[in-house]
């Protein structure tokens, strides 16, 4: 195998188990708060319901954490089995997040240990909800770090090269590069906003299938209203980067957007077709590039016609970006409508189909999440470390690449269908119901 | 007295995989047992115990082996291109095991009960585990990696039929088991379990000669392999003996069914002197002959922002740590049984 195929392999597998990986880490980062939040609810307005909900979330959680632990080590591993040339130098300069993403998963390890063993050994429930605060605390701080480490790869910054020699190393000023604020904002807000719609597809799905429950009525109001919060967040946080991308990667941003000359006035390009470099049957939005990038419909955005050919990205990014977007806006819509319907008493929102796109909602929002790193990771190319180092620089001399990305693959294949098993045998035989019913005997028994 | 950085930084690294060392046996071995227990149908002396200690530590276990891994990065960059390069099938390997080993063990646990071949794939994944990480340490001795127009390749048929890859593969899988036996023997004790206490005990004695021969053969095929290591080692001798008492000291108290407390702080010591014996004689090398620990170290800014955060790291990890032994290891009533997971 030439070095072309170890490279080539390379690509793929780090591809595939991120893409793997990023399903159960987001989950793992989001559905803490979640749990939290109902915990919380439930105690204050002494809610059963509330309380069971995150009893059941939890149990679910421990299987998807266990995944994303797994898969996680894989991804830490991976990097320096695949890309050793670019953790070298990275070591030297990034190291320091990815050491304190060990000590906040640690951290969280410790407490979910504690928090899931712990239901009824404090009379006071709020004691047991103080336990899971480190929880989420050291879930979000692991996706900070590990962001911060992306961060750098796509604006490199807090040391100098001379000669080809690392000096004036600064891991502060690595850290807090200017693709950081954006970019650990936006994976933190869009984990939460999908761990939500996630949760309220479930309640969703169990709600048309059969069960009229209060519980799950419940569990979908609670997570659409969140969902909503964290998607108009999301929103947000997504200007900003059009505005951080316009300003420090230009080319990503060109790329994404198909927009081929520097020009005043750029209009926003969704989907389409390119035709001789042409960009056809796309849905033009006047100036909205303009203002995306620089808030001012009049401004001037590069276009690709100032890069080199080979510092360009591919241009199917367009479409990774466009799926990203629209998602994100038909979610942020849906659970809008969900939430105003309720208020207002629309009968449609409690309607099945209204329920089946809610279903809908969950996939998508998965969806959104792959196509978004597969958007920032492609659109990064062909740098590993932007500017500096070449993808194709950093890869393994290895030969048997190959022959790895066969048996990871097999090893997916096994978690996936594995945790989604466990997960609703779980579920089908304690069903909510039967549950309510066990807790309440449980009680009386108790009181007699 | 001036210490080097460097020295620091590896002692940190290596206090961890020394810990990875032990809770990681404790965990492998009990896999073991578990399953072996669970075919010649003595189900319920053991299952019991082990579920009960391995359930709240499990992913605990882990975070040790990946934080050596990401430290060593951090302090040793250019170990990334070394062994990056040569360790991607056998550290994938161990991957593979360990992404099994640790989600099925959750499914298992949190999910639905399995049957007896799962738990047999557990088990046999438990001493596979360890004996392809320790390919690591029989790799860092030298002679089986080359330098290809300057890229570092691995010879695996070397590699292979090296006695010394083979008595390292036996020493990890014994070790594995002895800890993890005479630690379960403590544990069973504690809980008040005579029946499972005894098996333990049993098999702690079974497995205390070969670990403890498996280890001496490692020292005698080091004279063969590399030379300097040897000497090194030798020059260490006390450390060894002291081990070899240690050793002694915990099979004896195991033979006198008493203070199995003690048996196991004896069996730490035993292995903390061999394994920090082993790791100052193998100074300065991180990997015969290409590395060192001076060459490979980090820009003096890294290493000192690493070692802020390591303590201020364990600033909030120790009473963490004491929290979760506190509520269970230690906790009386919860080792006896009294569980309150949902």
């Amino acid at each position: 195998m030439g070095n072309e195929d170890a490279l080539f392999y390379s690509r793929i597998l780090t591809e595939l188990t991120l893409s793997f990986h990023i399903i159960y880490a987001t989950i793992g980062v989001g559905v803490p708060l979640m749990i939290m939040i109902a915990q919380w609810v439930g105690i204050k307005k002494k809610d059963e319901h509330y309380i069971l909900l995150a009893r059941r979330w939890t149990r679910g959680f421990v299987i998807t954490v266990a995944v994303g632990v797994v898969t996680g080590t894989a991804i830490g591993l991976q990097l320096t089995l695949l890309w050793p040339n670019f953790m070298e130098l990275a070591g030297n300069v990034i190291a320091l997040p990815l050491f304190m993403e060990t000590f906040a998963f640690f951290f969280e390890a410790i407490f979910l240990g504690i928090y899931l063993y712990t239901w009824d050994r404090f009379r006071n429930q709020r004691k047991h909800l103080l336990l899971l605060v480190p929880v989420a605390l050291g879930a979000a701080f692991s996706a900070v770090f590990i962001t911060m480490v992306n961060a750098f790869m796509n604006a490199p910054q807090g040391f100098e090269l001379v000669n080809g020699e690392l000096v004036n190393v600064n891991p502060i000023v690595a850290m807090f590069n200017p693709a950081m604020p954006t970019k650990v904002a936006h994976v933190v807000s869009s984990a939460f906003m999908t761990s939500a719609f996630i949760l309220a597809s479930i309640a969703a799905f169990r709600l048309l299938r059969g069960s009229n429950h209060l519980y799950h009525k419940k569990a979908l109001y609670l997570t659409m209203k969140v969902g909503l919060i964290f998607s108009i967040a999301t929103a947000l946080i997504g200007d900003f980067s059009g505005k951080y991308l316009a300003e420090y990667q230009p080319e990503k941003l060109a790329a994404a957007e198909w927009h081929f000359e520097t020009t005043e006035k750029a209009p926003l390009i969704l989907f389409g077709v390119l035709q001789e470099g042409e960009p056809r049957y796309g849905i033009s939005i006047p100036y909205a590039l303009s203002i995306l990038a620089y808030n001012n419909p009049y401004a001037e955005v590069t276009g690709l016609d100032q890069f080199p050919e080979d510092e360009i990205p591919p241009l199917y990014i367009h479409y990774l970006f466009n799926i990203m977007v629209a998602i994100g806006m038909w979610l942020t819509i849906l659970s809008f409508i969900f939430w105003l319907g309720i208020k207002r008493d629309w009968k449609f929102v409690t309607g099945s189909w209204f329920k089946r796109l809610i279903v809908l909602g969950g996939p998508l929002s998965i969806i959104a999440i792959e196509t978004g790193w597969w958007l920032a990771e492609v659109g990064r190319q062909p740098w590993v470390l932007r500017g500096l180092m070449r993808t194709a620089e950093a890869a393994t001399s290895s030969d048997q690449v190959d022959l790895m990305l066969l048996l990871f693959a097999c090893l997916y294949i096994v978690l996936a269908i594995g945790s989604v098993v466990v997960l609703r045998r779980m579920f089908r035989k304690n069903p909510v119901e039967k549950e309510l019913s066990d807790r309440n005997n449980n009680k009386e028994e108790e009181r007699t | 007295m001036n210490i080097d950085i460097e020295i620091v930084g590896i002692t940190v690294l290596w206090t961890f995989l020394f810990g990875y060392l032990i809770i990681g046996s404790i965990d492998y071995g009990a896999g073991f047992f578990n399953a072996y227990n669970l075919l010649t149908d003595k189900e319920h002396v053991l299952t019991k115990i082990i579920q009960r200690y391995l359930s709240p530590v499990w992913e605990v276990t882990n975070v040790f082996l990946v934080f050596f891994f990401v430290g060593i990065i951090g302090f040793f960059p250019k170990t990334a291109f070394y062994y990056g390069t040569v360790l991607l099938v056998p550290v994938s390997i161990a991957l593979l095991l360990l992404a099994i080993r640790g989600s099925y063990y959750a499914f298992e646990t949190y999910g639905a009960r399995g049957h007896k071949g799962y738990s047999f794939m557990y088990g046999l994944s438990g001493l596979l585990l360890p004996a392809s990480l320790s390919i690591v340490l029989t790799i860092s001795e030298g002679g089986f990696v080359h330098l290809d127009r300057g890229k570092p390749v691995l010879n695996y048929f070397i590699l292979f039929i090296s006695p010394l890859t083979w008595s390292i593969f036996l020493l990890s899988i014994t070790a594995v088991l002895y800890i993890s036996a005479v630690f379960l023997t403590w544990y069973a004790h504690k809980a008040k379990d005579t029946l499972a206490t005894n098996v333990m005990r049993k098999y702690a004695l079974i497995w205390s000669l070969p670990s403890i021969i498996t280890a001496s053969s490692i020292i005698y095929q080091l004279k063969f392999h590399n030379d300097e290591h040897f000497n090194r080692l030798m020059h260490l001798w006390w450390m060894f003996a002291l081990s070899l008492l240690f050793f002694v000291g915990t099979v004896l108290l195991l033979w006198a069914k008493r203070n199995y407390g003690f048996a196991f702080i004896s069996l730490i010591a035993q292995y903390a002197l061999a394994f920090y014996g082993y790791g100052i004689s193998h100074y300065p090398y991180l990997l015969y002959p290409f590395l060192t620990l001076y060459d490979s170290f980090t820009n003096e800014a890294m290493a000192i922002s690493l070692i802020i955060a390591f303590i201020l790291g364990l600033g909030l990890l120790i009473p963490s740590l004491y929290l979760l032994l506190r509520l269970f290891l230690f906790n009386k009533g919860y080792v006896k049984g009294n569980s309150d997971y949902y």
